[in-house]
């Protein structure tokens, strides 16, 4: 009995080590839902929990530049003067922090086959790295991948949310 | 190693295997089973019609398989064996859309002697055009006899017979090949009941889908998850020789090709060192697998050896290019391209020569694959909604065979009648199921599986 006893409180103690060590999830999470995309001044974000944002984290990123998410016309992965501005801001934010590194996710919506919507979204991640480049981000710097219709910000089945869908995001690697 | 042989000498009218014929019911004698008076002479050979889309289904009877001694196996008791193993061909042969099998538990039981001599009396009363019959031994070594006899109802004969030694675990396989004899021998078509299927099994939100390989029989038994859900997997399909499995794989966030070994779980990187590479399929021989690579926002198709290697570039336009698919005899493939504004369907040689836009019916085209019968090529048409059509491979011939919101992603059966699909829904909660359908259109189905399902590939006939 007694030994039954020990067995049970040893698990437990390893669940509760193991729950505390910090994993990074084995796919990259997607942007999390912004609600004010667009915002001209100070970011709706409130960072962490704990309150203290680190200067050049994803956080820090996040509340700092017009948005780290720009979106595409159906089937299109041109830069258009929206995207433009953001990847502007953007970039500037990638001047001030010349060794953080980025990852580039590109996204499609579900109105297209599985295949194909991951070769979108590859040509979404790379239009978008490639206009950074242009505005002095160091290739070495950026790594693209395309998650296709996988992960879809919205699930809805309609224009507005097919929209939102249709991305590219700029993750800041901590 | 699984064993499964198939007693070729029960085939023959007279002929039994000598350990086969001991417990065996008496061989049929040809000198009775000439035809009664009560069939018409020079009447039609029985058979099902397959072609065009109306076909009255066959009524057949199959009743449940009684056994000369019950003995207890590590699949059960072979009474209870004969009950399953006929339920199995009453769902195969009913599924196919093309037979009505009878109520089996309003059926005569039939003894054991009966079976290579049926009451055909009785059977022509129950309205049954054909007959299957069959038994189950219990072999000294451990394995199960199975034999299986169809029978023409109205010309009171034996059509065909087949004898099948399984492992138990394989039990179900006989089933399937009982079904296909009967099939077969009444369609005129291939086989395909005795074949898996490997496919996406989804759960979650959708936001954030867990997806698991699994695979199952293709009637859904002996179903099992092949990975845990902790990545994103997608679109696997089978090696010709059903040893392994080619699929895509986001582990350790890298979206690479992965070939998975059935037997003992274990999964080898298939091109090194590479950006996105996706949409994998094996060659006919196994030799090679086709794969989608994006480069620089640029997606081609490229052909590396199954053991790895260095890729082969097959394509080289500016659009992007994928999903390829092999011709049946290896000397084609098929593929997606929107290099002309839209996606459109390509035929090219093997080594990449020659390609040739094939789809011109208005409207957008995407992942084609090429019938196991090399007579036709499934597909998904975009355009209000997807849908799963079937042109000839120089492109003519185009017909629609499904009309939902979201259908895509065809594979093929072994014998290239039937085709597998993922149906989406639309919203929020936007879940998919596997469905099938008939090349002409008919017998639409939704294929049960334990969660939601994608990706189907449908994987070869099982030797």
């Amino acid at each position: 009995m007694s030994r039954f006893t020990s067995v049970l409180l040893a698990a437990t103690a390893l669940v509760a080590v193991a729950g505390c060590a910090k994993k990074r999830p084995p796919v990259l999470p997607p942007a999390p839902a912004d609600s004010s995309t667009i915002d001209q001044g100070n970011s709706g974000q409130s960072g962490s929990s704990t309150g203290a944002i680190v200067p050049g984290s994803d956080a820090d990123f996040q509340r700092s530049v017009q948005s780290n998410t720009v979106n595409f016309a159906l089937d299109m992965y041109d830069i258009d003067s929206t995207a433009r501005a953001i990847l502007d801001s953007q970039s500037q934010w990638l001047a001030r922090y010349p060794n953080v590194r980025i990852t580039i996710e590109g996204h499609a919506d579900e109105r297209g086959t599985r295949e194909y919507n991951l070769a979108l979204g590859d040509r979404r991640a790379n239009a978008t790295k490639n206009y950074l480049a242009a505005k002095g981000v160091s290739s070495e710097r950026m790594t693209t991948i395309s998650y296709g219709k996988e992960r879809p910000l919205k699930v809805g089945s309609d224009d507005q949310s097919w929209a939102e869908n249709r991305r590219a995001v700029t993750v800041v690697l901590n | 190693m699984n064993r499964f042989s198939l007693i070729a000498a029960l085939s023959g009218l007279a002929l039994a295997a000598p350990a086969f014929a001991q417990d065996a019911p008496p061989p049929l004698d040809p000198q009775a089973a000439a035809p009664e008076t009560g069939a018409p002479q020079g009447s039609a050979p029985l058979e099902v019609s397959v072609t065009g889309g109306v076909s009255a289904p066959m009524p057949i009877a199959i009743p449940a398989m009684p056994t000369a001694a019950v003995t207890q196996t590590p699949a059960g008791s072979t009474d209870v064996l004969g009950r399953q193993l006929a339920d199995i061909v009453n769902n195969d042969l009913r599924n196919s859309g093309l037979f009505t099998p009878l109520n089996a538990s309003q059926l005569r039981p039939v003894a054991f002697p009966e079976v290579t001599a049926p009451g055909f009396d009785y059977w022509g009363g129950t309205g049954a055009q054909a007959l299957v019959q069959g038994f189950v031994r219990a072999n000294g070594d451990g394995n199960l006899t199975v034999g299986c006899y169809l029978y023409d109802v109205f010309s009171k004969i034996e059509l065909t017979r087949q004898g099948f030694v399984v492992a138990p675990s394989d039990w179900r396989r006989a089933g399937h090949k009982c079904a296909d004899m009967v099939y077969t021998r009444l369609t005129g078509e291939g086989a395909y009941f005795d074949s898996r299927v490997v496919y996406v099994s989804e759960t979650g939100p959708k936001g954030r889908r867990i997806k698991r390989l699994a695979i199952m029989d293709q009637d859904g038994a002996n179903h099992r998850f092949l990975t845990n859900g902790q990545s994103i997997v997608l679109t696997p399909r089978f090696a010709p020789n059903q040893q392994s499995i080619v699929y895509m794989s986001y582990v350790n966030d890298k979206p690479a090709i992965y070939v998975y070994d059935i037997g003992s779980g274990k999964q080898r990187l298939v091109v090194a060192n590479a950006s996105l590479t996706f949409a994998p399929r094996f060659s006919p021989d196994g030799r090679n697998i086709l794969f989608s690579m994006a480069q620089g926002g640029n997606t081609d198709i490229y052909r590396v050896s199954s053991q790895g290697g260095t890729p082969q570039r097959l394509t080289n336009s500016p659009g992007i290019d994928t999903g390829g698919s092999y011709s049946p005899d290896g000397s084609k493939i098929v593929f997606e391209s929107d290099r002309s504004g839209g996606q459109q369907i390509y035929v090219m040689n093997a080594d990449g020569s020659n390609q040739q836009r094939i789809s011109f019916g208005g409207g957008r085209y995407a992942t084609p694959v090429w019938s196991p019968r090399g007579d036709l090529i499934a597909f998904t048409k975009l355009g209000g909604g997807f849908r799963i059509g079937i042109m000839s491979p120089s492109g003519g011939g185009e017909k629609l065979l499904t009309d939902d919101w979201q259908d895509e992603g065809p594979s093929w059966s072994p014998n290239g009648r039937v085709i597998n699909f993922y149906r989406s829904g639309r919203g929020s909660s936007g879940k998919a199921d596997l469905w099938s359908v008939d090349l002409t259109g008919v017998n639409e189905r939704k294929i049960p599986t334990p969660l939601d399902g994608s990706d189907p590939a449908w994987g070869p006939l099982r030797p």
